[in-house]
């Protein structure tokens, strides 16, 4: 009868090792690294308005980024980031691109691609195009014209109407592209623009236009870069410092505890495997102080183990039985636990609203440390420590650490 | 019952050393700021900084040097890691063509291993996280405090909410005084400092309660007698959890790498602070609020003490 909780003691314990032994080299290869480790480079952008354009807007701050990301794509750089972040700003995270400077280089000066008139008033900016709207035709004798499309079709045929007779050149900042003259008044929101191109200046075009379609101006306001070299010391160094404390911890806890303290191993391990798998099915980046919070969480998932096995500890002390020291400890325990966790998962939160790139990362792993530091830690391991003790194998004392002159009698 | 723990110290009775070298601590702090303010790194002052893992061994000199050569003079780059990483803080905001410059000076003299690490910050962008970090140091412990009131007391809530702040202030007195660097992490760290500085405090406000609903006190010298029993009753726990997390934190400390150096600094000092705070301040602390309390309901009848 008793055997058989150990039997079922060591089977959980077998497999639950057994799958993360087999699991883990694919969980550690599929984690997501940050720039700081993976090296690359991250630019925080401020966006104006064009001049004479329209106030920044979340649409037009959206559309900005949707075409940062476009011309990310075409660069060729894998899994770009781009997000707005508030009312006007724009971070582009490049973990693992190389070619920074030619990158940044295209990012950081978006062409502002305008229509002017002859006396040279702006009258169509990038924002009145639409995101890729410009396109190739031929015409009967396999001429090519660049076709546009436009946002506003009231106010192209307004412009139209108003230059009929005269050209409306294309301006890239300050470069002029090419002078078409209006012909006549186009409503419809679409237009042809025709002129001497070979196919490939009109390709050229074509590009530029939909390129040029970036509504809004953007300055460098922050941006760091990490050679990759550096990134991957940063990486081995602080995960190597991680498993050297941890395995000191976890030697302590042993010591201290005994038995709990073996059980506390199984579910700090556990625990380890687990958060790294929530990340990976989160899609999570893990940052140099995402290491640091999961070496720190390691100890916040001790901490857990602590207060019940102190508690157990206490009750043992105390004079009652193992299984009704077990069940007060850990029913005592666990309010403490919440409490403590939830205060912590509060500034976390807060951490989380203000931070940015790499300290959002740290406040999530953070979160989620917490959290299933709570599943592990409370209820796995109530549940292996209730399995030894019903088995009634380990019934003495000091298998919990407890002196036997200690125990007063009840 | 649950008394008997043979007291080694009394917090209680001695609170007055405690709350007079934490209010030393916090003038110092205070001075310190006025005085020196804090070595604000990129993230807070407008710059560039360049962290460069050279790879060889090279001295300050030899950095300088180099530096000097490419027309930076006033830069003083120290040198870290195992004598082979370079980190330089230039003032102004460095362009593309400056920053290739420097890379590449190290680069020509040591080689194609080269590998550099650089944050450019603009000055609004700086000021506006030193705002947002004020913002956020008072929005958490407003938070932690709304939910130590809901679940314990205002008492409970006052006494852990001055020692976070305490803890929070400490980090940064100490790094004020020793002039070490604050950059983004550093503001990781002294957040985190509170969470982690509440969760100790937590679990004495725990037994503090627990033991207030079995034993009752009739007057100060019972409630100091249990507040002491309950601060002995959480001791192991205390210095077991700190040691594990200090543990942690050293081994990034020596074995981490440069960036996450400071960053482990500052959440050791934060958890030493915040284990000291949770025994030494906020137990006794709660003491002092609670006894006013008693005082004012039950002595009244009696006017003879």
């Amino acid at each position: 009868m008793l055997w058989k909780r150990i039997v079922a003691f060591l089977g959980i314990v077998v497999v639950l090792f057994g799958v993360i032994a087999w699991t883990s080299p694919s969980i550690v290869k599929d984690v997501k690294l940050g720039l700081d480790l993976k090296g690359g480079f991250e630019v925080l952008y401020e966006a104006e308005p064009l001049e004479g354009g329209e106030a920044v807007t979340k649409e037009s701050l959206k559309k900005t980024a949707n075409n940062l990301l476009d011309r990310i794509d075409k660069m060729g750089v894998e899994e770009p980031e781009v997000t707005t972040e508030g009312s006007n700003r724009i971070r582009v995270r490049l973990a693992g691109a190389e070619n920074e400077e030619e990158i940044k280089e295209k990012l950081g000066k978006p062409v502002n691609l305008t229509f002017r008139a002859p006396d040279g008033t702006i009258e169509l900016d990038g924002s009145d195009f639409k995101q890729n709207g410009a396109g190739i035709g031929y015409d009967n004798l396999g001429k090519p014209f660049v076709t546009i499309e436009l946002t506003n079709a009231k106010k192209f045929e307004e412009v139209t109407t108003r230059l009929i007779g005269q050209t409306l050149s294309i301006y890239l900042d300050e470069e002029l592209l090419s002078s078409p003259g209006v012909n006549y008044a186009i409503p419809g929101g679409s237009a042809q623009i025709t002129g001497d191109y070979t196919i490939e200046e009109a390709k050229e075009l074509r590009d530029t236009i939909n390129l040029g379609a970036l509504p809004l101006k953007l300055t460098e306001k922050y941006t760091q870069s990490v050679g990759a070299q550096l990134g991957q010391d940063s990486l081995e160094r602080t995960v190597e410092a991680g498993i050297i404390g941890t395995i000191i911890i976890l030697v302590f806890l042993i010591i201290l505890f005994r038995i709990p303290g073996v059980i506390a191993s199984i579910t700090v391990i556990t625990y380890t495997w687990l958060l790294l798998f929530v990340f990976n099915l989160m899609n999570a980046t893990l940052t140099l102080p995402g290491i640091a919070a999961f070496a720190l969480g390691i100890g916040m998932a001790v901490d857990a183990n602590i207060i019940m096995y102190e508690r157990i500890k206490e009750e043992i002390k105390s004079g009652k039985s193992l299984m009704s020291s077990l069940k007060a400890g850990s029913k005592n325990s666990i309010r403490t636990i919440m409490d403590a966790n939830i205060t912590n998962i509060i500034a976390s939160v807060v951490l989380y609203y203000i931070g940015n790139g790499a300290i959002r990362g740290f406040a999530l792993t953070m979160i989620f440390s917490v959290l299933i530091s709570m599943i592990t830690n409370i209820f796995f391991s109530r549940f292996l420590i209730m399995l030894i003790i019903k088995s009634n194998l380990f019934n003495k004392p000091s298998y919990y650490g407890v002196k036997e002159e200690d125990i007063r009698a009840l | 019952m649950r008394f008997d723990t043979k007291i080694r110290y009394d917090f209680v009775a001695n609170r007055n050393k405690f709350f007079g070298f934490s209010i030393a601590m916090t003038v110092i702090g205070i001075v310190s700021l006025i005085i020196f303010s804090l070595n604000f790194g990129v993230d807070f002052k407008a710059g560039t900084n360049m962290d460069i893992a050279v790879g060889k061994q090279l001295t300050q000199e030899e950095a300088k040097d180099l530096l000097t050569g490419i027309g930076f003079e006033h830069v003083r780059p120290t040198v870290g890691g195992n004598g082979n990483h370079v980190t330089a803080r230039f003032d102004e905001v460095l362009d593309q063509t400056k920053i290739k410059a420097v890379q590449n000076a190290f680069i020509e003299k040591y080689g194609d291993q080269v590998s550099a690490e650089v944050n450019i910050v603009s000055p609004d962008m700086a000021q506006e996280l030193g705002k947002k970090t004020i913002i956020a140091v008072l929005i958490a412990s407003a938070a932690i405090m709304l939910y130590v009131m809901v679940r314990f007391d205002w008492r409970s809530a006052l006494a852990a909410n001055i020692a976070i702040l305490y803890d929070a202030f400490f980090v940064i007195t100490i790094f004020s005084i020793f002039r070490l660097e604050v950059d983004l992490p550093f503001i990781a760290a002294i957040l985190t400092t509170i969470g982690y500085s509440i969760n100790d405090k937590v679990v004495i406000l725990d037994r503090i309660r627990e033991n207030l609903r079995f034993g009752n006190y009739k007057n100060k010298n019972q409630l100091a007698e249990l507040v002491n029993a309950s601060v002995w009753q959480t001791m192991a726990r205390n210095i077991y959890t700190v040691l594990a997390v200090i543990i942690i934190a050293v081994c990034l400390l020596v074995f981490g790498s440069e960036s996450i150096k400071l960053f482990a600094l500052a959440k050791l000092i934060g958890l030493v602070s915040g284990a000291y705070s949770s025994i030494c301040i906020t137990s006794p602390l709660w003491y002092l609020l609670k006894s006013k309390e008693k005082r004012k309901v039950a002595v009244k009848p009696t006017t003879s003490s």
